[in-house]
């Protein structure tokens, strides 16, 4: 029963880490209707830019979500330069965009190699939040409890970003149809960029949080964009509450499979994929089939 | 036309001469390394290049193929029937993977056969039990079809030249076929050719059996030329790596590919003896291909070439307005 309860939060702790990787990709995806295949790398690059600061960079040493903050900042910036510079030199070419951002990931991927090598980084927990919460005979890490936290306040912030502002109205019209946005005067390719810079961000944001947990590891990336692809196509792109849903769905497989069937713990995020494609393959709250 | 014939027949004596002019094996094993890839490219590029189905886990496939073969000799079972299962376990793997990934075209289809590969990549990776986890399988040996050996790099060689043969024709036969027509129809008008009565699903199932049968040959001629299999060979780098194949020696074309594979193996053999950047490389050259040349490079610099043709001769026209 314990082993369960313990199972359940690290589930909605690492569905919560998918959320914030996947919200990002879902929505490029949805505006721009490309899988930006770097988002594994992002999310690995911010993990290894928090990494860094944390442990120190140029005798500054940094306190951890001010280091967070900063990781994410720096790869926002450098997702709003990769779509400047690389993806709007391909208008209307999905497949040549996704190739580059394919490229583009072994690129970060080697690099990143070459500057922190292979080694595993760990990062260490931050101090407030070292410990446990007791309910009755069990205990809950503080920081995993924490991950949860922050992720339901970025849900809640993303839904209020959409939902209730003029910018969010633009990207929701996007979304939906992005030649009839234009018409009316929206500025689309403006749009791009700032989703691709959110979207970034939160990608890195979640790498640097999800880092004590998950530790820093070349090939971080390629466990975590398969991940994102299948939340992506299970809750449906460019849909918030897809990603939210998608992610608490293999959040809960990932972890169940990894403890009850450790072999096949990757093949069984294969089940809900081939019944979402089977039955609605534009996902469970798509509004179109990719 | 006759100059093609006399192309055509200048490559083919030099392929089947090449073992008695390379001045080593190492060199003979890249040439024959080259030839399966090229059977590898050409099977994606009945898909990517005239189906427009651009699949980003084709090495799963590969894999898949290289994998049983490794694991059923392992067994105990002959080189005859664990090429046959092989071949029948890739084509089963093929058409759930088509069944799969064929709901979405166009970038859903990237989408999917790139999960789907991935999928298959962390099975071969954590199911230890069959796969053999990071440790992989070794193979022993290599078939003696008729009694003749293939141990050594040349019988190896021909065969790899034979099978490169038979897909490079499979592959001009299909293109030319009413089915390779058809696909080609389905890439440029899919709602057309619907409204013209053709069943756009069942042509782009056939199609993804060939390429998938292709590429299962070409995942057992690896296995038996690496006598090994490990997880790395199903890895996104290598479906990635294929791709380039394709794209890099011009999509859609029948010796597109074949360029491609060269190109990609060399650079690959070449690179790794100075460089152990070969993924940072293989990025660079996919974005700048994509990028400045997304026709391919025997067309793309062609079209450069123009390019530059013209730039030089118009200044000059300018001159001649001025005067």
């Amino acid at each position: 029963m314990t082993f369960y309860l313990v199972l359940t939060v690290n589930s909605i702790t690492f569905g919560g880490l998918l959320f914030l990787l996947s919200s990002g990709f879902s929505l490029i995806f949805g505006l721009m209707r490309i899988p930006n295949l770097t988002h594994g790398s992002l999310f690995m690059l911010g993990a290894y830019f928090g990494a860094t600061f944390v442990g120190g960079l140029l005798g500054l040493v940094f306190n951890f979500w001010i280091a967070a903050l900063l990781g994410a900042i720096l790869v926002a910036m450098f997702g709003a330069a990769l779509e400047r510079l690389l993806l709007r030199r391909l208008p209307g070419q999905p497949s040549a965009q996704v190739l580059v951002t394919l490229g583009l990931s072994f690129m970060v991927a080697d690099f990143s190699l070459m500057v922190w090598g292979g080694d595993p980084l760990s990062v260490q927990t931050p101090d407030s939040l070292v410990g446990f919460v007791r309910l009755g005979p069990l205990a809950f890490p503080l920081y995993r409890l924490a991950i949860i936290g922050i992720a339901a306040v970025v849900a809640i912030g993303l839904w209020l970003l959409l939902d209730r502002t003029r910018i969010g109205a633009m990207i929701r019209a996007g979304v939906d149809d992005p030649d009839m946005a234009r018409v009316v005067g929206i500025r689309v390719s403006q749009l791009f960029t700032t989703v691709f810079a959110l979207g970034s961000g939160l990608a890195a944001f979640a790498g640097i949080i999800g880092a004590p947990i998950l530790s820093v590891y070349p090939g971080l990336d390629q466990d975590m964009l398969p991940l994102a692809l299948v939340v992506v196509i299970i809750g449906g792109s460019g849909s918030l509450l897809g990603s939210f849903f998608g992610s608490i769905i293999i959040g809960f497989i990932y972890n169940f499979g990894q403890a009850l069937l450790p072999e096949l713990a990757y093949f069984v995020l294969f089940l809900p994929m081939l019944l979402v494609l089977l039955f609605k393959p534009q996902g469970l709250f798509g509004r179109f089939v990719p | 036309m006759s100059a093609r014939i006399i192309a055509l027949v200048a490559a083919a004596a030099l392929l089947i001469t090449l073992p008695f002019w390379m001045p080593g094996v190492y060199y003979l094993n890249v040439a024959s390394q080259i030839l399966f890839y090229a059977v590898f490219a050409i099977g994606l590029n009945i898909l990517a290049g005239y189906g427009g189905l651009v699949s980003l886990g084709h090495a799963a496939l590969f894999g898949i193929a290289a994998y049983a073969t490794g694991y059923l000799l392992q067994h105990g079972f002959g080189h005859p029937a664990a090429i046959l299962i092989a071949l029948v376990v890739a084509l089963a793997s093929t058409a759930l993977y088509a069944v799969l990934s064929l709901r979405a075209s166009g970038i859903g289809y990237i989408m999917i056969t790139l999960a789907l590969g991935e999928i298959v990549w962390g099975l071969a990776y954590r199911w230890i039990s069959v796969t053999g986890g990071d440790n992989g399988i070794s193979v022993h040996g290599r078939p003696e079809p008729f009694g003749i050996s293939l141990t050594s790099a040349g019988a190896f060689y021909y065969t790899c030249l034979i099978v490169f043969v038979f897909s490079m024709v499979a592959g001009a036969i299909f293109v030319r076929s009413p089915l390779g027509a058809a696909l080609k129809g389905t890439r440029d008008q899919p709602r057309r050719m619907n409204a013209l009565g053709y069943h756009v699903w069942a042509i782009r199932f056939w199609a993804s059996m060939l390429s998938g049968l292709l590429t299962a040959i070409a995942g057992v001629l690896f296995v038996y030329y690496n006598q090994f299999i490990s997880p790395q060979t199903l890895a996104l780098t290598a479906s990635a790596e294929v791709v380039l194949m394709v794209i890099a020696g011009g999509a859609s074309t029948l010796f597109g590919p074949v360029v491609g594979a060269a190109l990609v193996v060399i650079v690959k053999n070449v690179v790794s003896g100075y460089l152990t950047r070969w993924n940072f490389l293989l990025g660079a050259i996919f974005v700048a291909i994509v990028i400045l040349m997304p026709e391919g490079l025997v067309p793309g610099s062609a079209r450069l070439w123009r390019l530059a043709w013209q730039r030089m001769r118009q200044p000059r026209k300018g001159a001649e307005a001025e005067s």
